[in-house]
């Protein structure tokens, strides 16, 4: 026996059996790294995921902002905030919900396409592969707002070192917030003609509310009601208050844009808690999703 | 290898494997067979331990999928039905994946997905996505992956299926080749008939239930013999004759006369000496598992491919199960 074959079949025994942390983290990697990797070999959707808020930015915003009557005030606070400015922040989060919800939805995929099976029959933990999934979803999601980040002076903003150093934790827990959502629903979903579904009934809504397109403040009742349990709202608004706030808006402004509870606007890692609470919550539903065996 | 003893798995009320046995032992190759929704997928899903057994003890390698799913794991190699790689992947990529989340350390890896590769004549392919691959490379791809972690058993679930004549002698090649180097036990359903004579062993399903177990050879026999067919220019004079001499039934078609008798081996040299009338030729068939299966179960198998429609059933069956318990 030579010593090759031998140091192979120590190698084997040693083999990590499921359930250590080193295998499950081993699996939670390399689905991770499986998913960047479908990411960067389809630069074409990249690319074409960048014309959606494009087209808000430079079409809807500008026009928009015309009539509003540009450094107009009313909502935007008076103080020469520009629409654009403000849409900025929430085309970022609308990016990322997007971008999110469609990664988690390649599980549906993998399920339609077989892949799913070479998965869920490997010697690993179910858990692995929700945080693999949810990790990889959200590191697409947090690469695509990352690149909306360059878009800065078509909405005529700017941006500081401090300000996008602070941008991208924010980013990153909205982008795992929304894709566990994704993850937790995917997981229960045997069709892809769930997905529209889902379009329709969650993630448009999500996006509505979220305060993205308008500020949250001096709604109807019934509506502000429904902004508030949309975690979206709670992800794009300290985007927007960082960046808004990096280009030299006083915090009087921003803080008039914040998501207020009982009159009070929440701080900035108040929020930022709660998206990344509410993200380890649906996380759970999906582990436990994944978990369900038979 | 594997030990299956009284199975009973079952869906709501529905019941689709009716508490059956099987012992398949190390080194053969175990043929499972039986139409559509004969309970055949649930089985290899619970074997995989992507199911639960409802009742009845499931060993795979010495060990329990109950107790040991993990364990189970490693040691069997899976070849599915339907295809179950990434195509966006290169080959490649799809053996790096599967190595690392079985815990190959980065050498053995290596030294693995080489060898694989050559194995199924993919190595020159190893940097193309798998996009661009025809059926019967994916499905030679597919495998290089099952076998890449040295299981004990290797389940191949209708290995062929889809596949042309061409490319199904191949893949067969490439699993008797690995079957003698490495030791390996294969598990394995198939509806093609003549795929399964390759079998050491074969069982039977039928509506949840073994009907029968056996070599081919045992099988056939249960058909009751084998049938001689002889041509000649005047087949009805031949055809008395046998009755006459042999006391057998012999049926004419045509210039044919077809006689089945139980033991041809004494038969036919007393046929050939003691037959006066001129024959042209003869021919001795045994009957083929076509035969037992029709007998066993009153109905044929189907000898094509499973329709789109039931595998979208079986496989709704097996991601579906979890929720009817």
């Amino acid at each position: 026996m030579t010593e090759q074959t031998l140091g192979t079949q120590v190698a084997e025994r040693r083999a990590p059996e499921a359930g250590t942390l080193v295998a499950s983290l081993r699996a939670v990697y390399i689905i991770w790294y499986r998913d960047l990797l479908r990411f960067t070999r389809d630069r074409f959707r990249v690319l074409v995921s960048l014309v959606q808020p494009l087209l808000y930015l430079v079409i809807f915003g500008t026009g928009l902002s015309s009539s509003l009557g540009g450094g107009g005030g009313g909502a935007f606070g008076g103080a020469g905030l520009d629409y654009k400015q403000f849409l900025y922040g929430g085309v970022i989060g609308m990016t990322i919900l997007f971008t999110s919800i469609f990664s988690a939805m390649s599980i549906v995929w993998d399920r339609e396409f077989g892949f799913l099976k070479e998965i869920l029959v490997a010697p690993i933990n179910r858990s692995a592969v929700a945080v693999g999934k949810t990790l990889g979803g959200a590191t697409q999601a947090m690469i695509q707002g990352g690149i909306l980040l360059l878009l800065a002076p078509i909405a005529g903003v700017k941006l500081t070192v401090l300000s996008v150093l602070e941008l991208i934790p924010l980013m990153f827990i909205t982008a795992f917030a929304l894709t566990a959502v994704g993850v937790a629903l995917a997981s229960r979903m045997r069709s892809m003609q769930g997905f529209q579904g889902m379009m329709n009934f969650l993630m448009m809504p999500m996006f509505f509310l979220s305060g993205a397109l308008f500020p949250l403040a001096g709604l109807p009742a019934w509506m502000t009601v429904l902004t508030r349990i949309d975690p979206l709202a709670y992800g794009i608004d300290p985007i927007r208050r960082v960046i808004l706030g990096g280009s030299g808006v006083p915090s009087q402004v921003t803080d008039k844009l914040a998501i207020t509870v009982s009159g009070q606007p929440l701080s900035i890692l108040e929020e930022a808690s709660i998206v990344l609470v509410f993200g380890l919550v649906m996380l759970g539903l999906a582990i436990y999703n994944f978990r369900a065996r038979d | 290898m594997i030990k299956v003893h009284g199975l009973v798995k079952k869906y709501g009320e529905f019941e689709a494997v009716k508490g059956i046995d099987l012992d398949v032992r190390e080194g053969e190759v175990f043929g499972f067979l039986g139409p559509n929704g004969a309970g055949k997928s649930t089985t290899i899903s619970i074997l995989c331990t992507l199911l639960k057994p409802t009742a009845g003890d499931v060993e795979v390698a010495g060990l329990d999928v109950v107790k040991h799913p993990d364990a189970v794991r490693h040691r069997i190699g899976l070849i599915f039905q339907d295809p179950s790689l990434d195509d966006q992947l290169t080959a490649r990529e799809n053996l790096e994946f599967h190595g690392f989340i079985y815990g190959l350390p980065a050498a053995v890896r290596k030294e693995r997905i080489a060898e694989v590769l050559e194995m199924v004549g993919l190595a020159d392919r190893a940097k193309s996505q798998v996009k661009t691959f025809s059926g019967g490379m994916k499905r030679r791809l597919e495998i290089a992956r099952g076998v890449m972690h040295h299981p004990e058993v290797l389940v191949l679930d209708e290995p062929t299926l889809g596949l042309d004549p061409q490319t199904r002698n191949h893949i067969w090649e490439y699993l008797h080749d690995l079957r003698k180097r490495e030791g390996i036990t294969l598990f394995m359903t198939t509806h093609y008939m003549d795929e399964a004579e390759f079998s050491d062993r074969i069982a039977i399903i039928d509506q949840g239930k073994i009907v029968a177990q056996g070599t081919p050879d045992e099988l056939k026999a249960q058909v009751g013999g084998d049938v001689v067919t002889i041509t000649a220019d005047d087949a009805e004079a031949l055809a008395e004759e046998v009755d006459r001499a042999f006391h057998v039934a012999a049926q004419v078609y045509g210039s044919q006369v077809r006689i089945e008798v139980p033991d041809s081996a004494t038969f036919v040299p007393r046929l050939v000496r003691e037959l006066s009338a001129p024959v042209k030729s003869l021919t001795l068939s045994r009957p083929s598992l076509d035969d037992v299966f029709l007998k066993l179960t009153g109905h044929a198998i189907r000898d094509e491919a499973a329709g789109q429609l039931d595998q979208w059933r079986n496989m709704a069956q097996m991601w579906g199960g979890r929720r009817q318990r």
